[in-house]
């Protein structure tokens, strides 16, 4: 066993000398494993992206009133009388105005998308000015509407992905044309792919009478949630389901995250295929193009199992030069690029950014080891097997 | 053999000592290829004393590599057994076979096999990797080397900028780096010219009578065996003193 690790560190390090001498091979296996890296990060930063926004939307100490039984706010109805015995259950937190609890509309409307020209299904929600209370919100551009009027603001994620939703622009409300008259961000929630408007002119163009789907109610903590809705789900006169804002989003993203990882996941392990075998084919040329060098150091005594490891060491450095290549190129390529996609619980689009967290460059790179190590595993042991004797005859 | 080739090997064979070093007794060496048996050595015995400079003869295919290959412990024999300075090393495991080469055997090969990427003195270098010497104790021994080989001007040079002759200085200095028990060189000359190749025997010769290193040198070179203390030939698996006309 003696001096084990210095036989390695100098085949690995006599390895790593000659893999530029086989820049061709050597770089087709590094480009590969770049690629695979670059795709499975970039996918996976999608779904990242796709529950950060989800996860920026909510907040613990918001909760979501709906019907009991409706699992998104199109699916739920609430009744004037309903929101009014909400609004003032106890646990609400309170400002100088009254109690922070907005009811309101859920509605979807037709605008094209910017990319591709088709029309998309955007949310426009009618709220009420406790709106502004229960969430964090800023105008960004413009102003915000004004009470009463047919005017709205548009979150900036939808004003980037949507046409017409720039602040001027204007949106088709049943056979009127409402103005945008501001842009607003909330956090890189979901609330930034809306569109708000009073629900007070949202409930007679939409013929609503005087009925809403939910209610957004601030809560005077986290902590006030479980009490909150006992009150509100014992209470007789009421017929209603009560969820936490961040558990609400979290369930939402839940189907959409996980097709994206799932595809991606798929892409990048058949792709990962394919590189093994790049990086197999690499490591085969490299160990027989030395098949003499090799017999040379064992036949010195250089043990087979540093010439295992020192392969292996190879295939991995090469790898890790790939793999850091691949999540530096998603990284610089995809962090923060912008798209909409569906959110399949309220059937309009999400805007987000792609996410590519410190952990998927990890995940990558440890991809690229892996695949690396799978590479490089039959030829160090072809290596290691060789007869010396036959081994020093072919030359 | 001529004459003067002759009264060379008497006249040199007085470093030779009585103490027997390597000794192969009934030796049997079988290769399989698909369905065939290829014998190669039959039942052959051999006794090189210490301080001898054996050369080992015998037409192309005969075995002499075979055979070289079995006493450096590159190999092990059908049957019969090796003996080095007192080891059997016929019954060792391949990792222990290893270790005794390290601590044992050197090795000069026909095409020098030197690492490319590496040059002079880290090729020397490469078999005190497996000792325990400290880097100051390796970088004098590579000195030494590089000094009896006559190549010290050239110890940062790669073996792609060295000449054939150079080249197996070096291969001869990486065999005697660690100071071995038996140094093995098999047609070290085989890839030289005359002149060059003269060199290297005078190398190899001047090892063996000024520094006592037992050497067995496989050759087909009548030249190349008159440096030696004696000539041995391979013939249909046995040796023999004399060449099968
Ligand atoms: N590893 C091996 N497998 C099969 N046949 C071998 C092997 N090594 C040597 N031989 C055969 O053994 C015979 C002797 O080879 P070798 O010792 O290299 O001869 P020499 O060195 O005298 O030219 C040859 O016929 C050769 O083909
Ligand atoms: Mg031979």
């Amino acid at each position: 066993m003696f001096n084990w690790l210095s036989q390695i560190v100098a085949l690995t390090q006599f390895n790593i000398q000659t893999i530029w001498q086989r820049k061709g091979s050597s770089a087709a296996a590094l480009f590969g494993i770049a690629g695979v890296v670059a795709v499975l990060v970039g996918v996976l930063s999608i779904g990242k992206g796709f529950e950060h926004a989800m996860q920026a939307s909510g907040s613990p100490d918001t909760a979501l009133i709906m019907r009991s039984g409706a699992d998104s706010e199109m699916m739920s109805g609430l009744s004037r009388d309903e929101t009014r015995i909400i609004a003032d259950a106890e646990g609400i937190a309170r400002n100088g105005d009254g109690a922070l609890a907005s009811s309101e509309l859920f509605v979807i409307i037709n605008v094209p998308k910017r990319s591709t020209g088709t029309d998309a299904n955007v949310p426009l929600r009618g709220i009420e000015p406790e709106a502004f209370g229960v969430r964090d919100v800023d105008i960004t551009e413009g102003r915000a509407f004004e009470w009463g009027k047919n005017e709205v603001i548009v979150g900036i994620g939808a004003a980037r992905e949507f046409l017409g939703l720039e602040l001027g622009g204007t949106i088709p409300v049943g056979r009127e044309r409402w103005k945008v008259v501001g842009t607003f961000s909330a956090g890189g929630g979901i609330s930034e792919s809306e569109i708000w408007t009073d629900a007070g002119v949202l409930q007679p163009a939409y013929r609503r009478g005087n009925s809403f789907q939910a209610v957004y109610a601030k809560l005077q903590s986290a902590e006030s949630f479980p009490g909150f809705k006992d009150r509100l789900t014992t209470d007789p006169r009421l017929n209603v389901k009560v969820v936490r804002q961040t558990d609400f989003y979290a369930d939402q993203s839940v189907a959409m995250s996980s097709l994206i990882t799932g595809l991606g996941t798929l892409i990048a392990g058949l792709m990962g295929i394919g590189a093994v075998f790049g990086a197999l084919n690499t490591m085969y040329t490299a160990v027989s193009s030395r098949t003499r060098e090799i017999a040379t150091l064992r036949a010195l005594g250089f043990g087979s199992g540093p010439v295992v490891i020192s392969v292996l060491a190879e295939a991995l450095v090469l790898a890790l030069v790939g793999g850091v290549a691949g999540a530096g190129l998603a990284y610089f390529a995809f962090d923060g690029f912008r798209t909409a996609t569906m959110n399949f619980q309220s059937f309009s689009q999400v805007a987000f950014a792609f996410d590519v967290t410190t952990s998927l460059l990890v995940e990558g790179i440890v991809y690229a080891a892996l695949i690396g190590l799978v590479g490089g595993m039959f030829p160090a042991i072809r290596a290691a097997r060789l007869p010396i004797a036959t081994a020093l005859r072919e030359s | 053999m001529s004459r003067q080739a002759a009264l060379d090997q008497v006249e040199a064979t007085s470093s030779v000592s009585s103490e027997t070093l390597v000794r192969v007794e009934g030796c049997t060496k079988h290769f399989r290829r698909g369905s065939e048996e290829i014998r190669v050595l039959e039942k052959l015995d051999l006794e090189v004393p210490k301080g001898e400079f054996l050369a080992l003869m015998g037409p192309s295919g005969s075995g002499k590599s075979t055979l070289l290959n079995l006493m450096g412990g590159l190999d092990r024999p059908t049957t019969g057994s090796i003996t080095v300075a007192g080891e059997r090393i016929d019954q060792l495991s391949r990792p222990k076979l290893a270790a005794w080469r390290a601590r044992h055997v050197g090795f000069v090969f026909q095409f020098y096999n030197l690492l490319p990427v590496l040059n002079a003195e880290r090729n020397i270098e490469l078999p005190l990797l497996l000792t325990h010497l400290s880097r100051a104790e390796r970088k004098k021994h590579v000195e030494t080397a590089l000094e009896i080989v006559g190549l010290s001007h050239r110890q940062k040079h790669y073996p792609g900028t060295l000449s054939g002759g150079e080249q197996q200085r070096v291969g001869i200095a990486r065999g005697i780096v660690t100071d071995p028990t038996l140094l093995l060189a098999d047609e070290p000359t085989g890839d030289l010219d005359r002149k060059t190749g003269d060199e290297i025997l005078d190398l190899l010769q001047a090892l063996n009578r000024d520094h006592g290193k037992t050497i067995i040198m496989v050759t087909h070179d009548p030249h190349a065996a008159a440096r030696s203390t004696r000539t041995l030939y391979v013939n249909e698996g046995r040796l023999r003193a004399e060449p099968v006309e």
